[in-house]
C-alpha cells in the first residue's frame, strides 16, 4: 500500500491538505500504541511500526517537494538515491549568482537590506514558476512528463537549499 | 561525522579559489551540481596551446567534502594534459581525502566538474576551428 492509498487520497500532486490532516489524525488515533497496551507483544510491535509508517507518510505527503519526489518514486523514478550530478550550465550559473548574493547578505547584513528583498523575491518567483511547471508535468502521467518533472524537481531542490540558507541567515539576526 | 585531516586542511586553506574570465577561449568552465544536497561547483581550467592545463580555479558552495574535493582537483590537474585530467576518477579523490560513503557524491561532483570543463573547452575549440 502506498502513502496515498494509506490516506485514501488520489495519487496526484494536487492535494487537499485539510483532508490529509483529517485522515492522518484518524489513522494516528486508530494505531496509537496506547490502544495496544494490553495486546499481545506481536500486536504491540506492529502498532508501533504502523504509527511510525503513518508519521513518515504524513511528513512525506505534507511537503510539496517530498510529495513530488514520492510521486515520481511510485512511477518508477528514484531521485532520492540519485548520485548523478546535475549539469545545466545556464541554471547552475544562475544558482551560483544567487549564492554569491546570499554570501554578501550574510557578511554585511546592514548594508544589504535591498539586496535581501530582491533575493527573497527572486527565490519566490523562481520557485513558484518551477512548482507550476512541476504540477503540469506530473499531471501528464506520461514518461516524458515524468522525466520533465524529475528535471524540474532537481532544480527546485537547489532553490529549496537557497531558501533554507536565507532563512537561516535571517534567524541569526 | 568526523572529517579527515586532509578534508579539514583543504576546507580551511582552500587552494585556487576564484575565477577566470569565462569568455576567454583558453578557459574551460565546468559547472555541476548535486540536487540532493543543493551543492554547486564551478571548476575552471586554463589550457595552453599544447593542451596542457596551466592553472585552475574553483568556487564551490557546499559542504566541507565538496569544497575539499574541488580544491584537491585544482591541484591535481595543474601540469596535466586534458587527456590525463579526463582520467581522474572520483575513487582517487575519495581515497585521497578519506571520504566516508555518504560523501562519495562530493567526489563524483568533482570528477564530473573536470569532465564538464573539458567538454566546454572542446566545444569552444570546435566553434573556433
Amino acid at each position: 500500500m502506498n502513502y496515498f492509498e494509506l490516506f485514501q487520497l488520489p495519487q496526484r500532486m494536487e492535494l487537499d491538505a485539510a483532508l490529509l490532516s483529517q485522515h492522518y489524525l484518524q489513522l494516528q488515533r486508530r494505531f496509537h500504541p496506547d490502544n495496544f497496551a494490553n495486546a499481545s507483544e506481536r500486536d504491540r510491535r506492529q502498532s508501533v511500526q504502523q504509527a511510525a509508517l503513518i508519521n513518515d507518510a504524513f511528513q512525506t505527503l505534507k511537503h510539496p517537494l517530498r510529495r513530488a519526489e514520492y510521486l515520481l518514486q511510485c512511477r518508477g523514478i528514484d531521485l532520492k538515491h540519485e548520485q548523478q550530478s546535475f549539469q545545466d550550465p545556464v541554471f547552475l550559473m544562475q544558482q551560483m549568482e544567487l549564492r554569491e548574493q546570499l554570501a554578501e547578505i550574510a557578511t554585511a547584513p546592514e548594508q544589504t537590506q535591498v539586496l535581501q528583498q530582491q533575493l527573497e523575491q527572486e527565490l519566490q518567483q523562481g520557485q513558484q514558476q518551477l512548482h507550476n511547471e512541476l504540477s503540469q508535468a506530473l499531471e501528464q502521467q506520461s514518461e516524458t512528463g515524468n522525466q520533465q518533472a524529475a528535471s524540474l524537481l532537481r532544480k527546485l531542490k537547489f532553490f529549496d537549499k537557497l531558501q533554507q540558507e536565507l532563512e537561516f541567515i535571517e534567524q541569526q539576526r | 561525522m568526523a572529517y579527515s585531516n586532509k578534508v579539514i586542511d583543504h576546507y580551511e586553506n582552500p587552494r585556487n579559489v576564484g575565477s577566470f574570465a569565462k569568455d576567454d577561449p583558453t578557459i574551460a568552465t565546468g559547472m555541476v551540481g548535486a540536487p540532493a544536497c543543493g551543492d554547486v561547483m564551478r571548476l575552471q581550467l586554463k589550457v595552453n596551446e599544447q593542451g596542457v592545463i596551466e592553472d585552475a580555479r574553483f568556487k564551490t558552495y557546499g559542504c566541507g567534502s565538496a569544497i575539499a574535493s574541488s580544491s584537491l582537483v585544482t591541484e591535481w590537474v595543474k601540469g596535466k594534459t586534458l587527456d590525463e585530467a579526463q582520467k581522474i576518477t572520483n575513487t582517487e579523490i575519495a581515497q585521497e581525502l578519506a571520504l566516508p560513503p555518504v560523501k562519495i557524491h562530493c567526489s563524483i561532483l568533482a570528477e564530473d566538474a573536470i569532465k564538464a570543463a573539458i567538454a566546454d573547452y572542446k566545444q569552444k575549440q570546435g566553434a573556433q576551428g
